[in-house]
């Protein structure tokens, strides 16, 4: 901050109106207690629980031994390795399709001779205001072969149905169901950050290059998208992060155990299994694995955060 | 005449067919699973059998009659709100009183509480659920709606802290010196002061936590199983179980469930694109 703010200046200017020392903690407080208790140690908590085996009352240090069975057990690994795989499968698909979507309709949207923008712009972002548990419902029942077969292909729309299984019911294609479901969702948050970034760009630049004679291709390669990588690195980030955090939207369409044959199994789903309910047939939650589960999980996040943080936001 | 072509292709091009085909196919995408849920809350449970996606033959009330007579569906109903307006009242309080002393207090030490808070924004809290299962059931919290205060005021902050740090920091000083001239005291400033000005940043944090606390599932769903106690999207989870086939209540519920947020939604449109993008964008 090297620039002082004017309100930091008035506080500085009289005797007794800028108070020193840590004055100013007793306002931070209530709000730190809330952050750190709730917050901030039960994360890095996570980290230490993930040594020790066993429930409340009777826990054991095991140093590593849950990330061994994690990662190289028979039937744990099997689980963690098939959902880790699926969970980037799950991102790749927000990544390219719902971020390529967004860029196209941002770029669309920011037409100013375009008319009824703010008519597509709202209803785009409808169904981000609603809960993934409520759109996996709807799509699960619209996706049921059974009650979609007939009206489908009366409207000659036939090739939308999977027979016999529904799309859901086929291992082959549950996943990728899933996931377009999801980016059908929640390609609105990328569509309006690309479209307040675009907006942001100084006119003067697009009506130089224009003069300058290039087209509406070159304009937006070799101008807009170099102007707003620092947004598209953002959008990468809350990409990456909320994907790897994705439970609703498998829970309702493929229940807990990732149906049909753990094919639609995620990261969220696992430690759910894992760490709070007990993975089937034992039933039994092992608070020590689960911990691995998500500590492995923030380590991940981590690496792939603060690079694309450094790389994309420029020299702050 | 060659003047008159080029004024006339430009008002083609004008009109952006091409992107408005694009649009108009999105746009019935993206409303088309909204309609289908709207309209077959209007039909009687057989007629969803013959006529899937069409306008309900027959336009009926009875299944909204239906769940506005179950008393336990207002019980979900006002557990959603309490735990949606106490959260995000705390959020708020606590907050807006760091933000202040945040963007005064400019030690280093300060910068330093200031980016714990702010690194909290590109955490998922679900990582910490384990532990705080545990705390919780220690708090003897579980299955009340205490479980979830604090876990969403937890998760609220660092956003607050971020939105409002930087909007208290750019209020003219002279404001601040006006008030302390006149003997009003620190906390005083607060209330009458920052707080009023600071209005459309704490509508942005409002509507950035409102729509996910509103609709989480995740936390009330591991913390509580009492009825009593249950939000509306956790009792949406059991509608499969419990009316099996019929269709038409089931989507009943899913649509009041979802019809609050969208309501508000489409009355401050402007407002909620700003607060639900407002976590990523500097400054």
């Amino acid at each position: 901050m090297a620039a002082k703010s004017r309100t930091a200046q008035a506080f500085q200017g009289g005797k007794s109106i800028r108070p020193g020392g840590f004055y100013w903690m007793r306002y931070v407080i209530p709000a730190l207690i809330f952050y750190v208790v709730f917050m901030a140690y039960p994360m890095l908590d996570s980290v230490r629980l993930s040594l020790y085996e066993g429930t409340a009352g009777v826990r054991q240090y095991v140093g590593l031994a849950n990330y061994v069975r994690l990662f190289t057990d028979e039937v744990v690994s099997k689980r963690f390795w098939n959902a880790f795989f699926n969970n980037w499968i799950f991102f790749a698909y927000h990544m390219i399709l719902q971020n390529a979507l967004g860029i196209t309709f941002a770029a669309i949207l920011t037409n100013r001779t375009m008319r009824g923008r703010q008519f597509y712009q709202t209803l785009i972002f409808i169904p981000c205001t609603v809960a993934v548990l409520v759109t996996g419902y709807l799509f699960k029942i619209m996706m049921n072969p059974q009650w979609t077969k007939a009206p489908l292909e009366a409207a000659g729309l036939g090739f939308l149905v999977h027979i016999p299984s529904g799309w859901l019911g086929d291992p082959g294609t549950a996943l990728s169901a899933v996931s377009l479901v999801s980016v059908w969702q929640w390609v609105g948050i990328p569509t309006m950050m690309f479209v307040a970034a675009f907006q942001g760009i100084d006119d003067d630049l697009i009506e130089a290059a224009s003069i300058e004679g290039a087209n509406a291709w070159q304009q937006f390669t070799r101008i807009r998208i170099p102007l707003i990588v620092p947004v598209i690195g953002m959008v990468a980030i809350m990409t990456f992060v909320s994907n790897f955090n994705a439970f609703d939207v498998v829970f309702a369409m493929e229940t807990l155990d990732g149906a049909p044959d753990y094919s639609t199994d995620l990261i969220g789903t696992l430690f759910y299994r894992y760490g709070v309910a007990g993975q089937h047939p034992v039933g039994i939650p092992e608070p020590g694995v689960g911990s691995a589960i998500s500590t492995s999980i923030f380590a991940m996040l981590l690496c792939g955060v603060v690079p694309t943080l450094i790389k994309t936001q420029g020299k702050e | 005449m060659a003047k008159e072509k080029k004024t006339r292709s430009l008002r083609i091009m004008n009109m952006h067919i091409p992107y408005h085909i694009v649009m108009i196919i999105w746009s019935f995408i993206a409303a088309f699973p909204l309609y289908f849920l709207l309209i077959n809350t209007f039909k009687v449970k057989k007629e969803i059998y013959t006529n899937f996606f069409g306008l309900p033959k027959k336009w009926t009330l009875e299944n909204y009659q239906a769940l506005f007579a179950n008393s336990d569906f207002f019980a979900y109903f006002r557990n959603s709100f309490l735990v949606v307006v106490i959260s995000l009242f705390m959020i708020l309080l606590l907050g807006s009183l760091a933000a202040y002393a945040l963007a005064h207090w400019r030690t280093r030490f300060s910068r330093v509480v200031y980016f714990f808070f702010v690194i909290g924004m590109m955490l998922p809290i679900k990582i910490a659920t384990i532990r705080l299962l545990q705390i919780m059931k220690a708090l003897n919290t579980l299955n009340t709606l205490f479980s979830l205060y604090p876990v969403y005021i937890a998760m609220g902050l660092p956003t607050a802290v971020f939105i409002l740090t930087e909007f208290v920091h750019g209020l003219p000083g002279e404001l601040y010196e006006a008030a302390y001239m006149d003997g009003a005291g620190r906390f005083k400033i607060w209330y009458r002061i920052v707080i009023p000005l600071i209005r459309p940043a704490l509508a942005t944090v409002a509507i950035y936590n409102l729509v996910p606390i509103w609709n989480d599932l995740w936390f009330p769903l591991i913390f509580i199983t009492k009825e009593s106690s249950k939000t509306v999207l956790l009792a949406v989870t059991r509608l499969q179980g419990q009316y099996t086939t019929d269709w038409p209540k089931v989507l009943t519920v899913l649509a009041m469930s979802a019809l609050p947020v969208i309501a508000l939604y489409l009355t401050m449109s402007k407002s909620f694109i700003k607060g639900l993008t407002a976590g990523a964008v500097k400054g």
